[in-house]
């Protein structure tokens, strides 16, 4: 880069530089810090915030809950309540034989899957199927072990959002893939229109959308109108769980095909005409070509259903029955219906811990991918 | 870097009429919407040949590779590839592989998974594929970088690598989209003795497209010269360049030195033409299938145009003031190999003449601003009725 | 090549799916039934009653207006950010703000609402502002998180943007001030308007935070929404909606028509 010396010691805007520049602060400077202030002040310290409040109790009175520093006869005393957290856990009848069993399975699935892996290249292909085998069937255990043990209120709803969750997101996997496949093959004039009708309904409102679903899905809504013209008794698909799954999937679907379809298109042609040239039929090709280079796409799109799934308060509130607690309901009733703050807060870090998670090994996956090609 | 001439000489079916081509390609055309990419191309190749298709871009000499290798289906008329006829054929049923101009290497998979593939997908046992591949990195000198991905290769490594993964199913055509095109330029001359000799080992039958012409005529026994979705000429590179059959081949190939000019004598043994535009009259010194008063073109390489001070002396066989024009030197530039003058002839136009530079430094070499005679033989020059 | 028919009809029943429902939506509005998802005639009526509705037209403007003025704010600070982290080669804290302006994107709801809310609660027993909480504080979480979706959308747009442009200013003598509103900002103009659009969007969307940080006498639009559609079929609520579909249809059709214009003039 060539930078010419303009002579510029006239221009007003120099001048303010220069004062600027006399107190310690470059233009530079001034770009970084607005968005970095405002981004620490209401987004990193609310956060800091939230984890000092899960740290006092409950208390009557404005703002209802302890303060964390107290001055007693002229010295500060730090008070720090971890009740909220234990209240978490409190009240699941849980033995010795669960944590054995919860244990053992992931123990024994983990050691299959890194076996697996290693003898991949070296072992008959049977043997490697056996190996995979034990590890489904100790995963399956597991979860299991887990369901079904009898858990307090709020570690039954973390499990049940979890499931949701990522039984939601294997469905829009289901449905997207196919969705993004033809939007990726489909000719040039019609690729934009479709593109355009997946992202038309995320520019309309999700609440509203959420409410047309539950227009389209209650016992005398339209689906249940359709059946009875066919003699068809009411389906009750209203306050289910199924109900939410088709609600987290008709939300997020969207931001499930707009990754994976980045990345279809930008797939080479020429590796899907030299797969066929060396023999591979149309399938072959997809399963060993396609499939593979768009897991990226897949996984990235997979994380932005699974993720704000996991926190989803609307659709569980609206389409969901008083079964379906997920963890944004339980924190959003321990807030407004019980006003208990600090548990609140609690939950809150606790889903904090629980997101970032799956972020993190988004990140990784795409690392990987980077770094792999 | 071509093949022996003494093998071209034993194995030169294309002129032995009773031969049996090996491809076989009639009046096939390929329509893209309204253009015609390939325009009614007829073409035989013959077993064991390396053949270049050359042109510039949109010539549709890719086309037509494509349509060999079954990507595109012909608009009209048939493909013929061992005898069989190739229009129903999926690309995953052809006894044909290709080498795409961008490698096409699959990114997820390691060198020796991309040169399995193919034999996976005809259900070779493991042990087999192991040794073809071990076999195949051996061909290429890739031995050791089994479990490279493509990202870790070089250009030159990557186009081995495509290499053998296209001969890894013992194809009988094997189909090279600029085979060389990505490599940088001493990489390509190396690698393109390097491709000879492995069409030689194997036998295979190539076909190469390309609009490096240099490339073409260092690798081809045979060259298709293609020009807006028609073939121009089908010949040996000798004859391509030597004997052009038109004035696109004759200034695709090579540089020449073309003038427009009338037949004056019309004999079987030799043609006069006057030539306004040279500012002199052509001897050509055999017979041309042409009529008294045509106007045809008459081209001259660079390279056979002799350069002298004085007025040279009548050549044997050739009447005085023919081929031979006066004008004086405007440029030149000096390649190294060679010299390259820019001649003004004395009715303005400009001819381009060239010189090997054969003594180091030649104090007696031609200079800027001195007044030359331009001559060449009666032999020397192609007449172009086309 | 032959291709399957499974992949055009599993994508047919996909493209059903997301917009069945939306569809019935827009036919119910004109349902003269009040109550009953059973066609019984044409009808304006869920027009009038939204018309006359005390609730949803008020925080209709008012959520207009919050969408507006946070928008706004995030697109300065987003843009500021994306500049800084995309231009900016090192500088300290870099991949923080990196870390920081995208964890929004993934943040539940529930947990960006209910933090900003304890935060202004804090605050207030602290040194006193904000005083209660209302429009200002809803602003405040609204460009919060809109920042990071603006920041996005542009910092995607100047990774795509050729150096080399901003550079030849630089080399034609213009102060990076003067580059940036005369190079980069011109050619990224698109991305500003669709992160101020996306921004604008997801403020008028929001319920959730919304309903942590607002107080008394500042209810938004998705808070009344929800409200009433909590207990059922609010046919105002089908008419709202309709409206709603209607300008974004009008808009991204509109949209779709000026690009569609621009493009043969750039080949």
């Amino acid at each position: 880069m060539t930078t010419v010396p303009a002579d510029t010691s006239s221009r007003p805007w120099d001048f303010v530089q220069r004062g600027l520049a006399a107190v310690g602060i470059s233009g530079r400077g001034l770009v970084i810090a607005a968005p970095a202030l405002w981004m620490t002040l209401f987004f990193l310290v609310p956060l800091a915030v939230v984890f000092g409040i899960s740290l006092s109790v409950k208390q009557f009175g404005q703002p209802p809950y302890s303060d964390l520093l107290t001055t007693e006869s002229g010295t500060v005393q730090l008070t720090l309540h971890l009740s909220n957290y234990l209240k978490l856990i409190e009240g699941s009848i849980v033995d010795g034989g669960f944590w054995f069993n919860l244990a053992f399975n992931l123990i024994v699935a983990a050691l299959a899957l890194v076996i697996a892996r290693g003898l991949s290249r070296s072992v008959e292909p049977l043997a490697l199927f056996a190996i995979y085998a034990v590890a489904v069937v100790a995963g399956a255990l597991f979860l299991v072990t887990l369901y079904t043990a009898d858990l307090n209120v709020y570690l039954t709803a973390f499990l049940s959002s979890i499931r949701i969750a990522a039984i939601s997101t294997v469905i829009a996997i289901l449905i997207g893939y196919p969705m993004a496949y033809a939007i990726a093959l489909a000719a040039d004039r019609w690729r934009n229109i479709l593109l355009m009708l997946v992202i038309l309904p995320f520019w309309t409102s999700f609440l509203l959308r959420v409410y047309a679903l539950s227009s389209f899905l209650r016992g005398e809504g339209v689906i249940n109108n359709f059946l009875g013209v066919f003699g068809v008794p009411p389906l009750v698909m209203m306050q289910t769980d199924f109900a939410v799954y088709v609600g987290i999937v008709y939300s997020y679907l969207p931001f499930f095909i707009l990754p994976l379809y980045t990345n279809l298109v930008k797939l080479d042609p020429a590796l899907l005409e030299a797969s066929a040239d060396l023999g591979a039929r149309p399938y072959r090709t997809f399963l060993s070509i396609t499939l593979p280079l768009s897991m990226p796409g897949v996984v990235a799109g997979a994380m932005l259903v699974f993720i704000p799934a996991i926190g989803e308060f609307v659709i569980p509130s609206l389409l969901g029955g008083p079964g379906t607690q997920m963890i944004g309901r339980i924190l959003w009733d321990e807030f407004f219906g019980k006003t208990n703050w600090p548990r609140a807060a609690a939950l809150a870090i606790t889903m904090l811990i629980i997101v970032v998670i799956p972020i993190m090994l988004m990140q990784r996956a795409q690392n990987a991918v980077v770094e792999g090609r | 870097m071509a093949k022996k001439p003494q093998l071209v000489a034993d194995t030169r079916p294309w002129r032995d009429p009773a031969a049996k081509p090996f491809v076989r390609i009639r009046n096939v055309t390929k329509k893209f919407g309204d253009i015609a990419a390939v325009a009614d191309v007829s073409l035989n190749i013959y077993k064991g040949e390396l053949f270049c298709l050359l042109g510039g871009s949109g010539s549709g000499k890719s086309t037509l590779l494509r349509m060999l290798a079954g990507f595109e289906t012909p608009t009209s008329g048939t493909i013929e590839i061992d005898g069989q006829d190739m229009s129903k054929v999926a690309p995953y049923n052809r006894p044909v592989n290709m080498m795409f101009q961008s490698y096409a290497l699959f990114p997820h998979m390691s060198v020796a998974q991309n040169i399995a593939y193919g034999l996976k997908r005809d259900g070779l046992p493991r042990a087999e594929i192991e040794a073809r591949v071990a076999e195949l990195l051996q061909l290429v000198k890739l031995t050791g970088y089994e479990n490279r991905k493509p990202n870790q290769l070089s250009g030159g490594q990557r186009q081995r690598v495509a290499l053998a993964r296209a001969l890894a199913k013992r194809p009988k055509l094997l189909l090279l989209d600029e085979p060389l095109g990505a490599l940088d330029k001493k990489l390509r001359e190396e690698t393109q003795f390097e491709l000879v000799k492995i069409q030689e080992t194997l036998g295979v039958t190539f076909i190469v497209v390309t609009h490096d012409q240099e490339e073409a005529m260092s690798l081809a026994t045979r060259i298709g010269v293609m020009n807006q979705g028609e073939i121009a000429m089908v010949g040996e590179p000798t004859e391509i360049y030597e004997f052009p059959n038109s004035r696109f081949v004759a200034n695709f190939i090579g540089s020449a030195n073309m003038v427009e000019g009338v037949v004056t004598e019309d004999e079987p043994d030799h043609v006069r033409i006057q030539s306004k535009e040279l500012g002199t009259d052509i001897y050509v010194s055999h017979g041309v299938d042409c009529s008294p008063e045509q106007i045809l073109w008459w081209a001259i390489r660079p390279e056979k145009i002799n350069l002298s001070r004085e007025k040279p002396a009548p050549q044997a066989g050739v009447p005085s003031e023919t081929n031979m024009v006066k004008g004086y030197v405007e440029d030149i530039a000096y390649l190294g190999d060679m010299t390259v003058y820019q001649v003004k002839l004395d009715n303005g136009r400009y001819i381009r003449v060239t010189k090997t530079n054969a003594l180091r430094g030649d104090p007696e070499a031609i200079s800027w601003d001195e007044t030359v005679w331009a001559s060449w033989a009666g032999t020397s020059g192609s007449v172009l009725v086309s | 090549m032959r291709r399957s028919l499974t992949v055009p009809i599993v994508a047919t029943l996909g493209f059903l799916f997301l917009y069945a429902p939306i569809i019935a939506l827009v036919i119910f509005s004109f349902n003269a039934n009040r109550l009953v998802t059973v066609w019984s005639g044409f009808s304006v009526a869920s027009y009038s009653s939204l018309w006359s509705d005390p609730q949803l037209l008020p925080a209709a403007w008012l959520s207009l207006q919050i969408a507006a003025i946070a928008a706004t704010i995030a697109l300065v600070l987003g843009t500021l950010c994306a500049y800084a982290l995309v231009r900016f080669r090192r500088f300290r804290g870099k991949t923080v703000l990196q870390a920081t302006v995208s964890a929004p994107l993934v943040m539940p709801d529930v947990i960006t609402g209910l933090a900003l809310l304890l935060m202004f609660v804090a605050m207030q027993s602290l040194i006193g502002w904000p005083s209660g909480r209302g429009v200002l504080t809803i602003v405040i979480a609204h460009a919060t998180f809109c920042t990071a979706y603006v920041t996005v959308v542009v910092q995607s747009r100047l990774t795509d943007l050729d150096l080399s442009l901003e550079e030849a200013a630089m080399d034609l003598g213009a102060t990076p001030v003067r580059v940036f509103f005369d190079v980069t900002l011109p050619i990224i103009a698109p991305a500003l308007v669709s992160g101020w659009l996306l921004a604008f969007t997801l403020s008028l969307d929001d319920l959730v935070i919304a309903s942590f940080v607002s107080g008394p006498g500042s209810s938004t639009l998705p808070m009344v929404i929800y409200s009433k559609v909590r207990l059922g079929v609010a046919p105002e609520v089908n008419a709202l909606a309709t409206i709603i579909i209607g300008f974004v249809a009008a808009g991204v059709f509109i949209a779709t028509l000026l690009q569609l214009r621009r493009k043969p003039a750039k080949a």
